[in-house]
């Protein structure tokens, strides 16, 4: 695997058994994709196709059915390798334990020392604004802030692959923005490969090096498309020139995708003529 | 204090003042109902004279032993039940329908088998109470989100892990739920077998000084027992509420 390369697909394919006497479902693939070091890449695609599968079996919560899965040049196979972080679009925070307690969950699991698990902790509730709330109580916080809890969380653990499954989901229109700079402040100071996956066109065009475009399911890469953008950037990109034309183009290979996925058949063809 | 809570302790007041007020005035029968301020007289003497410790000790006792066995067990077999989804369907309608059968006819036969002794009152306890704990038991490990399952698996963490650090507390409120109506049904369940038949305890005193028409020593039985039960669901109340509070809001 060659040095650059941090993750990589090969032919991956994910079929759901049958429930019953119902027919397999093919959720995913076949998929060749490689994911750079350091990069920032982003999914996106219509409800269904598989992106959460995708995440998955990247994260190494889900077995392919077919082909292999390896991240730095290991075969990941169904256990989450050190190294990768997973941020869930659910609020998977502890609301039994404090803000501080659900940061250092994962290194006191690990049976960190204390004082590292301190420094760790502090560090990263700082980083993430959370630094006042550090003994409040999930309940006690927005959608918002619980999720960026999560990310603390995921964060003090030093994840050299970052993966995160629709973070800001629930979120409104301008949190997702400020979240957005977050994770971009986050991904830059880390230095760690992030993907992203999104339902929100603008979300990924704004924040990733590179934009995968997913069919219909099952899910399939139909375009892959280089952003550009400079490693320093921000939510302020959105007033670029080069945002409209990306998210335009890629809103034009998914639109017959998203009719399919809704079950428009002729729509998507008309679209596709 | 809250406002609630002051018009709580208001309206309590004022129930007992009537009730003493209508005892010394005559509206009600001294031999039906003695006043509220006689009831307390007669349970200090009670008390102070060590007359019921044996079956204070006892009752109480038989009490605390069904708790636990209720909650032990109804949370164990809440946890086996929950893994084995046929069993579960099997006997989800056992579930449904269990409170609706009077458990209590079947305490002659635990009589006949085990003879008088707190061996049928403490089975006939944990049967009215462990079914509360199972359904709890099962309720709360249905709500525990699923995601918490693959947060496990991101930090790597044994089954034993998972159990004891994240499902556990997640399902917490709902056992607690059962905790609470175990305490509950296992009070009741006990002074209950002893006043139908027991060689002792506070609830065959009750029913002995019914039947002699001493109507202090009953009260002031009563008294005692309501005085305990409020105390014991009065310390339950306020944890539950505290957890409630420090899960499900408040200010940091």
């Amino acid at each position: 695997m060659p040095r650059d390369i941090h993750a990589q697909l090969a032919a991956v394919t994910r079929i759901y058994p049958g429930a019953g006497n119902q027919p397999p479902v093919h959720a995913l693939g076949p998929i060749d994709l490689e994911l750079r070091k350091g990069e920032f890449f982003a999914v996106v695609g219509p409800s269904g196709c598989g992106k959460s599968t995708f995440l998955e079996v990247i994260a190494g919560l889900q077995q392919p059915t077919a082909g292999t899965v390896t991240f730095e040049g290991n075969v990941v196979s169904g256990e989450v390798a050190e190294g990768i972080g997973v941020v869930f679009q659910e609020d998977a925070s502890f609301p039994w334990l404090t803000v501080w307690d659900n940061a250092a969950f994962g290194l006191r699991r690990s049976g960190v020392a204390e004082t590292e698990v301190r420094r760790r902790v502090e560090d990263a509730l700082a980083f993430m604004g959370l630094k006042d709330f550090a003994r409040a109580y999930p309940s006690q916080l927005s959608g918002g802030m619980r999720q960026r809890v999560c990310i603390a969380r995921t964060l003090v653990l030093q994840p050299r692959l970052i993966l995160l499954d629709e973070p800001f989901g629930a979120l409104d229109a301008q949190t997702r923005l400020l979240m957005g700079d977050e994770v971009l402040r986050l991904w830059r100071s880390t230095g760690a490969t992030v993907l992203l996956i999104t339902h929100a066109l603008d979300e990924a065009t704004m924040l990733a090096d590179r934009v995968g475009a997913m069919s219909a399911r099952p899910g399939r890469f139909i375009e892959v498309i280089e952003t550009g953008w400079p490693r320093e950037r921000d939510s302020s990109i959105v007033a670029n020139a080069a945002f409209g034309e990306i998210t335009g183009r890629l809103w034009e290979r998914l639109r017959g995708e998203s009719m399919k996925a809704l079950g428009h058949a002729t729509m998507a063809a008309a679209a596709a003529e | 204090m809250t406002r609630v809570g002051l018009i709580r302790i208001v309206v309590i007041v004022a129930l007992i003042g009537a009730l003493e007020l209508a005892c010394r005035l005559g509206f009600i029968n001294h031999r039906t109902i003695i006043p509220p301020s006689e009831m307390a007289t007669a349970l200090y003497s009670l008390l102070a004279s060590g007359a019921i410790n044996a079956d204070i000790e006892r009752t109480l006792g038989v009490i605390l032993l069904v708790i636990a066995l209720s909650i032990v067990f109804g949370f164990a077999l809440g946890v086996v039940i929950h893994a084995l989804p046929r069993v579960r369907e099997a006997l989800d309608p056992l579930f449904a329908t269990y409170y609706a059968v009077p458990i209590f006819i079947f305490y002659p036969v635990l009589i006949a088998i085990f003879g008088l002794s707190p061996m049928p009152i403490v089975l006939i306890g944990v049967a009215t109470a462990v079914v509360a704990m199972i359904i709890a038991t099962l309720n709360g490990l249905d709500r525990v989100p699923r995601v918490l399952t693959k947060v496990a698996r991101v930090h790597r963490l044994g089954p034993v892990t998972t159990a004891v650090t994240l499902q556990l507390p997640a399902a917490a409120p709902y056992l607690f739920t059962g905790v609470k109506l175990s305490v509950s049904y296992g009070f009741i369940a006990v002074i209950a077998a002893e006043f139908i038949l027991s060689p002792a305890g506070l609830g065959r005193d009750i029913a002995d000084a019914y039947a002699d028409f001493n109507n202090r020593r009953m009260y002031a039985l009563i008294l005692f027992l309501l005085i305990i039960a409020t105390i014991v669901n009065g310390l339950l109340h306020t944890l539950d509420m505290r957890w409630t509070e420090r899960r499900a809001g408040g200010r940091p």
